[in-house]
C-alpha cells in the first residue's frame, strides 16, 4: 500500500531532476504546510487534554471570558499551558518563514531565467481513475513562494500580536491550533500544483475561517457570522467545483500545467474558456468577497481582531485574486470573463468604499475597505495586470495587516479600560466611544497613520505604488489591449476600461476619506471613551506594538519592490520594476510557453502620460484626506449613548449598507426559509415522505391484514366450503389443461 | 362391472361431501367423512382389480388404520368440545375467529 503510493512519486522525480531548484531548499517545500499542521496538532492537543483534568478552571474562566467579543479576556485566571502554546503557536509559523525565505533564496541564487518553468515536488498518487491522474504535488514558482512569504511572514507578525491580544483567553490553545491550521491550510492552497490541491487548501481555509469568526460561540451573532460565512463561501465553492468539472471535461486534466496546456489548444474568445472563467470567478468572489458574494466579510469582523487581519484582510480574502493570476491562461483566452472580473472588481471597489464611509464600528470601516481593495486588485486582475494585482496584494496584506492589529489594539486598550471600570457593556469597537486617542497611543497613533496615508495612496508608501500601477494598467489598456476588439452588453471594451478607471480614482478618493475619518474619529478631537476609563487608558503591550510596527516598515518599503520609471527618477529608492521581473514567468511566462497571446502587450504608457496619471492619484488622495479633515471638523462627535444626531436618507442608506442585508433577509433567506417550512417540510417530508409513504405503507399493510383476518371465520363449515370448492377448482384445471 | 363399482364409490364420496359442507353436527361430520373415506377405499379396491395388482388393497389397509385413528382423536375431540361447550353444533364453536 506504501510502496504503491510512493511509486508514482519515484517515477516522476526523475524529470525534475533536471530542474534548476532539484536539491536546492526547494525541495523542502513539503516543509512549509506541515510546520503549521505540526502546530495545530500539538496545539489542538493542549487544548483538549487539560480541560478533561482541570475542567473547572475552563469553566470558571469561559465564564468570566466568553461575555467578551472582543478579545484580551479579563479572567484572572489564564488558560492552561498559556505559555507553552504561545510559545508553539509563532515558532511554527515563523520556522515556516525561514524555510520560505531560504528558498526563495535559493531561487534568487539560481542563474538568471533558468527558473522559468515551476519545480513540481510530487508526493503520491491521489486519484488515479480512469485518464485522470491527479497527484499530490506542490509547486514552487515565483508566484507561490511570494505567496508562501506572504504568508509566513504577516502570519508570525499576527501570531506574535495574538499572543498579546489573546492571552488571557480561556480557550488560547483552541485559538492558536486553529490559527496554525489556517496557515497550513492556506500554504496548502498556494502551493499546490494542480487545481483540486488548492481547493484543498481553498476549503481548509474556509473552515478555519469558520471556525475562527465564530471562535466565541457562546454569542449566537458570533456563531451566525460564522455559518454565514460558510454558506455564501459554498456558492463560490460550487462555482469552482464547476469550473473544475469543465476543465476536466475539455482538457482531461487538473493541473496547472495540463490545464494550461490543454488550453492553449483552445481559440481566443472560446465559449468554453469564457465558462470555466466565469465559474472560477464565481468562485473567487465568494473567497475573496466581491459582489454579489461580499456580505459575509463584514459579519465575518465577529471573529478575533487578529483573525481578521491575518484572514479576512492579508491572506484567506487575496486567495481569489491568486487563482484569478493563477489562471493567466484561461483569462487570456477570454476577455469577455476578464472584462467582467474588471467590472465586478471596480463595482466591488466602489461599492464597499461608499458604504466604509458612514460605519461606526472601527472593524467594519476596515471590513469595507478591504472588500474595496480586493475590488482594485480584481480590476487589476481582470485586465491581465497580473503582476500590479499581486503587487497590490502584498502591499495590501502589509497595510491592511497593520490596519487591524492597530485597531486590535485600540480596541484591546478600550475593553481593558471598560473592563476596569466595570462598564463591560461598553462597545470598544465604535469610534464613538473613541477620539483622542493619540495621547494614550502614541505608537499605535503613528503607525496607523503610516498605513492610512499608504492605503489612501500617499508616496512614498506602499499603497500609493501599487495602486497608481493598477490604475496605469487599466488606462493603458484602454488604449491597447485585446479588450478594445471586445464589446460587452454592447458598450466597447475601452469605454468600460476608462469607466472602470474613473471609479478607480473615485474609489481612491472614498479610501483616503473614510481611512481619514477613522483616523480623526479614532485618535484625534476629544476623548469620548468616558470619566473614569480616561486614567485606564494606556498603549498595548510591546508583544502586540512590536509586530505593528515591523508592519509599519514594510507599509513604507513594499511599495518600492516595484518603482515605475518616472518616480525612478524622481525618489531612487529602489530598482525599477523589480516585483514585475520577479513575477515574470509566472505571469507572462506561462503565457508565453503555452503560445497564448496575453490579454495586453507590456503596458507602455509615454512618460507624459504617466506624470499625469500619477499625480491625479495623488491630487485625489489629498484631496480625500484635506476633504474628510475639513468636512469632519465641523461635526463634534456625542458618545455613543447620547447619539441622536439626524442622518440624510442617503447617510442612513450607507450605514446600513445599502440594506442589502436586510435585502437578502426578506429576499432570499426568508422566502426559502419559508418554501422550506411550507413545501419542503409540511409538503414533502411530513406530507409526502411521512403522511403517503410510511404512515401509506402501513395502513396498506394494516388494510390487507383485515381482509385476510376476516377469511378466518373460525366455522368450520366455511373452511370445508373453501377446500372442496378449491379442490373442485384445482380438478377442473387438471381435467380441462 | 368396474363402472358400477366406480358409480358407486362416487355417489357415496358425493353424499359425504354433500353431508361434510352443510351438516353442523361434529358427530355426523364424522361420520361423513368416513363415508368419503371408504368411497375412496372403494375406488382403490375396484382400480386394484382392474389392473391385477395389490398395491391398491395395501393402501386400503393403510386408510382404514388411519381412519380408526382418526375416529379416536376425533370423536375424543368431540367428548372435549361437548363437556367444555354443553354442544356439538359446529356453527357456535368459532372461538378461533379472524
Amino acid at each position: 500500500m506504501v510502496l504503491a503510493l510512493l511509486q508514482p512519486a519515484a517515477v516522476s522525480a526523475s524529470p525534475a531532476a533536471a530542474h534548476p531548484l532539484a536539491g536546492t531548499a526547494a525541495s523542502l517545500v513539503w516543509l512549509l504546510p506541515l510546520l503549521p499542521l505540526l502546530g495545530f496538532v500539538i496545539n489542538g492537543l493542549l487544548s483538549v487534554v487539560p480541560a478533561a483534568r482541570g475542567a473547572h478552571v475552563a469553566v470558571e474562566g469561559g465564564a468570566e471570558g466568553h461575555d467578551d467579543k472582543h478579545g484580551g479576556a479579563h479572567g484572572a485566571t489564564l488558560a492552561p499551558n498559556a505559555r507553552l502554546v504561545s510559545l508553539i503557536g509563532p515558532t511554527v509559523i515563523g520556522a515556516a518563514f525561514a524555510v520560505a525565505c531560504a528558498i526563495f533564496f535559493a531561487m534568487r541564487a539560481a542563474p538568471a531565467g533558468a527558473v522559468a518553468t515551476p519545480f513540481v515536488q510530487t508526493y503520491g498518487s491521489w486519484m488515479p481513475a480512469g485518464e485522470l491522474r491527479l497527484d499530490w504535488a506542490f509547486q514552487v514558482d515565483q508566484l507561490s513562494i511570494l505567496m508562501a512569504l506572504v504568508i509566513t511572514g504577516v502570519g508570525t507578525l499576527i501570531h506574535v500580536f495574538s499572543v498579546g491580544y489573546m492571552y488571557r483567553d480561556p480557550s488560547f490553545a483552541r485559538y492558536f491550533a486553529y490559527l496554525n491550521l489556517f496557515v497550513a491550510f492556506m500554504l496548502v492552497l498556494v502551493l499546490g500544483a494542480s487545481y483540486p490541491v488548492l481547493f484543498v487548501g481553498w476549503e481548509g481555509v474556509g473552515l478555519a475561517s469558520y471556525l475562527l469568526i465564530g471562535f466565541w460561540f457562546t454569542e449566537r451573532q458570533n456563531a451566525a457570522a460564522g455559518k454565514k460565512a460558510f454558506v455564501v463561501n459554498r456558492i463560490g465553492d460550487f462555482g469552482f467545483l464547476v469550473a473544475m468539472f469543465l476543465m476536466f471535461a475539455n482538457f482531461g486534466a487538473l493541473d496547472f500545467a495540463g490545464v494550461n496546456a490543454g488550453a492553449a489548444l483552445l481559440p481566443t474568445g472560446s465559449a468554453v474558456a469564457t465558462a470555466i472563467c466565469l465559474f472560477v470567478f464565481l468562485g473567487c468572489a465568494g473567497k475573496s468577497a466581491q459582489i454579489p458574494l461580499y456580505v459575509w466579510l463584514p459579519d465575518a469582523m465577529a471573529g478575533p481582531t487578529p483573525v481578521s487581519a491575518l484572514i479576512h484582510a492579508a491572506t484567506m480574502v487575496t486567495a481569489g485574486v491568486y487563482l484569478v493570476a493563477r489562471s493567466g491562461v484561461l483569462f487570456a483566452l477570454s476577455p469577455v470573463a476578464s472584462l467582467v472580473v474588471a467590472l465586478v472588481g471596480a463595482l466591488t471597489a466602489l461599492f464597499a468604499a461608499t458604504i466604509g464611509l458612514k460605519q461606526w464600528d472601527i472593524k467594519k470601516v476596515l471590513a469595507y475597505s478591504t472588500v474595496s481593495q480586493l475590488g482594485y486588485m480584481f480590476m487589476a486582475a481582470g485586465v491581465g495586470a497580473y503582476s500590479a494585482a499581486v503587487f497590490h496584494l502584498v502591499t495590501h496584506a502589509f497595510f491592511k495587516a497593520l490596519l487591524f492589529l492597530g485597531a486590535g489594539s485600540v480596541i484591546y486598550a478600550l475593553h481593558e479600560a471598560y473592563h476596569a471600570t466595570h462598564r463591560d457593556e461598553q462597545d470598544a469597537q465604535d469610534m464613538r466611544n473613541m477620539g483622542g486617542l493619540r495621547r494614550f497611543m502614541p505608537v499605535t497613533w503613528a503607525l496607523m497613520w503610516i498605513a492610512t496615508l499608504a492605503i489612501s495612496g500617499v508616496p512614498p508608501f506602499a499603497g500609493f505604488f501599487s495602486k497608481d500601477q493598477i490604475l496605469g494598467a487599466v488606462f493603458a489598456r484602454a488604449h491597447e489591449s485585446a479588450f478594445t476588439a471586445t464589446t460587452l452588453a454592447g458598450v466597447g471594451g475601452a469605454t468600460w476600461l476608462y469607466l472602470i478607471y474613473g471609479v478607480g480614482l473615485v474609489t481612491a478618493l472614498l479610501t483616503a476619506v473614510y481611512m481619514t475619518r477613522l483616523m480623526l474619529y479614532t485618535f484625534h478631537g476629544a476623548n469620548r471613551t468616558g470619566e473614569g476609563e480616561r486614567s485606564h487608558l494606556r498603549e498595548a503591550p510591546w508583544v502586540m506594538t512590536a509586530p505593528v510596527a515591523v508592519l509599519g516598515v514594510a507599509t513604507v518599503v513594499a511599495g518600492w519592490l516595484n518603482l515605475p520609471e518616472v518616480v525612478h527618477h524622481v525618489l531612487p529608492l529602489g530598482t525599477v520594476g523589480a516585483l514585475d521581473r520577479w513575477l515574470a514567468p509566472a505571469t507572462t511566462g506561462v503565457l508565453a510557453a503555452a503560445r497564448v497571446r496575453p490579454l495586453a502587450p507590456e503596458a507602455h504608457l509615454s512618460a507624459g502620460t504617466e506624470q499625469a496619471l500619477i499625480g491625479a492619484a495623488v491630487a485625489v488622495a489629498a484631496l480625500g484626506i484635506a476633504a474628510a479633515v475639513v468636512l469632519l471638523r465641523r461635526t463634534p462627535l456625542v458618545p455613543k449613548d447620547d447619539d441622536t444626531a439626524a442622518e440624510s436618507g442617503v447617510e442612513r442608506t450607507l450605514r446600513h449598507a445599502y440594506y442589502v442585508d436586510e435585502a437578502l433577509e426578506r429576499g432570499v433567506a426568508r422566502p426559502l426559509a419559508t418554501f422550506s417550512r411550507v413545501v419542503l417540510w409540511r409538503g414533502v417530508d411530513t406530507g409526502l415522505v411521512n403522511g403517503l409513504l410510511v404512515r401509506g405503507a402501513a395502513l396498506g399493510a394494516r388494510g390487507l391484514a383485515t381482509l385476510g383476518a376476516a377469511a378466518q371465520t373460525g366455522r368450520v363449515g366455511s373452511y370445508a366450503w373453501v377446500v372442496a370448492v378449491g379442490a373442485l377448482f384445482v380438478i377442473g384445471l387438471v381435467a380441462l389443461r | 362391472m368396474i363402472v358400477e363399482t366406480l358409480v358407486v364409490a362416487a355417489a357415496l364420496f358425493a353424499v359425504g361431501l354433500v353431508g361434510v359442507l352443510t351438516r353442523r353436527n361434529a358427530l355426523i361430520l364424522f361420520m361423513c367423512v368416513e363415508l368419503m373415506l371408504n368411497a375412496v377405499n372403494l375406488t382403490f379396491v375396484a382400480m386394484s382389480r382392474l389392473h391385477g395388482g395389490t398395491l391398491g388393497q395395501a393402501f386400503v389397509v393403510f386408510v382404514m388404520t388411519v381412519a380408526a385413528a382418526e375416529s379416536a382423536v376425533g370423536l375424543a375431540i368431540v367428548i372435549a368440545v361437548f363437556r367444555h361447550f354443553g354442544t356439538v353444533d359446529l356453527d357456535r364453536i368459532s372461538l378461533l375467529r379472524g
